[in-house]
């Protein structure tokens, strides 16, 4: 048997899977937020943690550096998941994926079929397919961050972004104008390993999907 | 800087492309003694019959071309499988059955993974003309003994089969979109993805379908389909089958009832084959009835192949070590 790992990364996502993993047993052995540590061994023989990037974790997994991890919906759905399976929905780090725009700006109009639209985002893939499925032009323009600024200074018509609270939209008198989908962190698992280590896998999904629905309870029982 | 390669292309030097040679050797030979029948397809070939039937799947992995001679578009093979199915259903027009073989290069436009060559060596064996078990178990026997020609370590498989989802999606009367994004979240197991899905499936479907992605591990997994799986009759049999491939096989055999690679153009039995010391499959394969009617003549059909790299970089040669 050899160690399993689980990809991570710090921050809201570690923050908020800390309470699943001491309900799999597996809590890191010493503080795993502060800690410059990137590899982090934890309470569950053979299980330790790797803290990368948020948006680098689906490339661990899917490249089999890890064979377990916890990715962002939004990061999952701009990777596309090849190699992955995405079994559990930890129903942490819940946000909305949203195209946002400055108040007033007539959205709607903007995106009639066959319109044309400067796009501001980190999420490339995901802006693309939807605004193709829309039948609408797009120019993407990759950003690494700040992306409210884009609309407020003439760089793009409208961004597509996460958000949570929308508080950094409204500080920034931009308004979300359309949402393209609820996103929430999904365990993730490298397809070859299932295959080839399934004794040892199996039994650390279904222990995350029974922590998962212990902790969401009813707001995943409503949806 | 001329002397680079681009991207996932590279050169095989004399230690490797050693290994590679005496195993395509063995492999061969094996083959040979099956009265497997060798052909060359060529590297090119018009798409239109490059990507119909298994090329289906294959249009974006394959480099394309315009021929100079015809002005038609050319693709160079991304896979030799429909290569030989249309030998099989065209040039050679036999009516028994009919045992091919074959090796060469591929070339792939987009690498399967990041780390994948773009131009895989491909080894494998067909059989034409029959449509019972026999062909199929005769098929994976070959295979172990090929992996066994290698002598590699911890040799398993994974098996599958199509008919399991189709007759679920048949059954419960579900629309082909569908039944597209249905495939797509059962590959990756996206058990959430699929809650929402199925919610436009009748009750029965829908539990069926969403017990699919728990339905991989050993021979358990095939008692509990057989459970709690609606009484499909197209079901039943493929069941049957994977039952009796894991007692045939010499290597351990693990199930996936979610398992539909290739679910466009296969029509039967599935199967991954895995070994220690390769990350992912070292060999793929499987049922295609239906291949030889886009060149005219259905005709049953079961083979596989190898990833000749893959299985050369843990094979050890009796001389050497």
């Amino acid at each position: 048997m050899g160690t399993i790992s689980i990809a991570l990364s710090k921050g809201r996502i570690l923050g908020e899977t800390l309470p699943l993993l001491a309900r799999v047993g597996a809590s890191p052995m010493q503080d795993a937020e502060g800690s410059r540590k990137l590899i982090l061994a934890t309470a569950r023989r053979g299980l330790r943690l790797i803290v990368v990037r948020a948006s680098d974790v689906p490339t661990y997994v899917a490249n089999g550096a890890a064979e377990l991890g916890i990715a962002g919906g939004d990061v999952l759905a701009e990777h596309g998941g090849a190699g992955l399976y995405q079994p559990v929905d930890l129903g942490i780090a819940r946000c909305r994926m949203v195209v946002a725009a400055r108040r007033g700006f007539d959205y709607a109009s903007a995106v009639r079929q066959g319109a044309r639209l400067r796009i501001a985002t980190k999420y490339l893939n995901l802006a693309r397919e939807h605004f193709a499925a829309k039948g609408v032009h797009v120019d993407l323009i990759k950003l690494y961050g700040s992306m409210e600024l884009a609309p407020l200074l003439g760089l793009a018509d409208a961004i597509v972004d996460l958000v949570s609270s929308g508080k950094t939209l409204r500080a920034n008198k931009l308004a979300a104008v359309e949402e393209i989908r609820p996103v929430s962190a999904r365990l993730i698992v490298n397809q070859a390993a299932l295959k080839t280590r399934r004794a040892e896998l199996q039994p650390l999904i279904e222990a995350f999907a029974r922590a998962a629905q212990g902790r969401a309870g009813n707001s995943t029982a409503r949806k | 800087m001329r002397w680079l390669l681009p991207e996932n292309i590279e050169d095989i030097l004399p230690a490797e492309a050693m290994r590679i040679e005496l195993l395509r050797r063995l492999i061969l030979d094996l083959f040979f003694a099956k009265k497997f029948q060798l052909v060359m397809p060529p590297l090119v070939e018009f798409t239109d019959s490059l990507l119909t039937g298994t090329g289906h799947d294959l249009d974006l992995r394959t480099f394309k071309l315009v021929d100079q001679l015809s002005g038609r578009m050319m693709g160079v093979r991304a896979d030799i499988t429909p290569q030989v199915a249309r030998i099989d259903a065209h040039l050679l027009n036999r009516s028994g059955v009919t045992r091919l073989c074959y090796c060469g290069s591929v070339l792939h436009a987009r690498p399967l993974g990041p780390a994948a060559t773009r131009e895989p060596i491909q080894i494998g064996a067909e059989i034409f003309g029959h449509a019972g078990i026999a062909s199929d178990l005769e098929i994976q026997n070959l295979l172990c003994q090929a992996l066994a020609a290698a002598r590699v370590k911890g040799a398993r498989m994974d098996v599958g089969h199509v008919a399991v989802f189709r007759s679920l999606v048949r059954s419960g009367d579900i629309g082909h979109e569908l039944e597209v994004e249905l495939f797509e979240a059962l590959q990756k197991k996206d058990v959430p993805g699929l809650k929402v899905l199925t919610k436009r499936a009748d009750a029965k479907t829908r539990s069926a379908l969403l017990l699919l992605p728990d339905l991989y591990g050993g021979a358990e997994v095939l008692d509990l389909a057989e459970r709690k799986l609606p009484r499909l009759p197209e079901l039943q049999k493929a069941l049957t089958i994977l039952r009796a491939l894991a007692k045939a096989s010499p290597i351990p055999v693990s199930f996936d009832l979610a398992e539909l690679r290739g679910y466009h153009y296969h029509s039967g039995v599935v199967f991954d084959a895995y070994c220690d010391g390769v990350t992912g499959t070292v060999a793929r394969g499987g049922r295609y009835d239906e291949v030889g009617k886009a060149f005219g003549r259905p005709r049953p059909a079961t083979g596989f192949s190898i990833e000749l790299r893959s299985l050369a970089s843990v094979f050890k040669n009796k001389k050497n070590k």
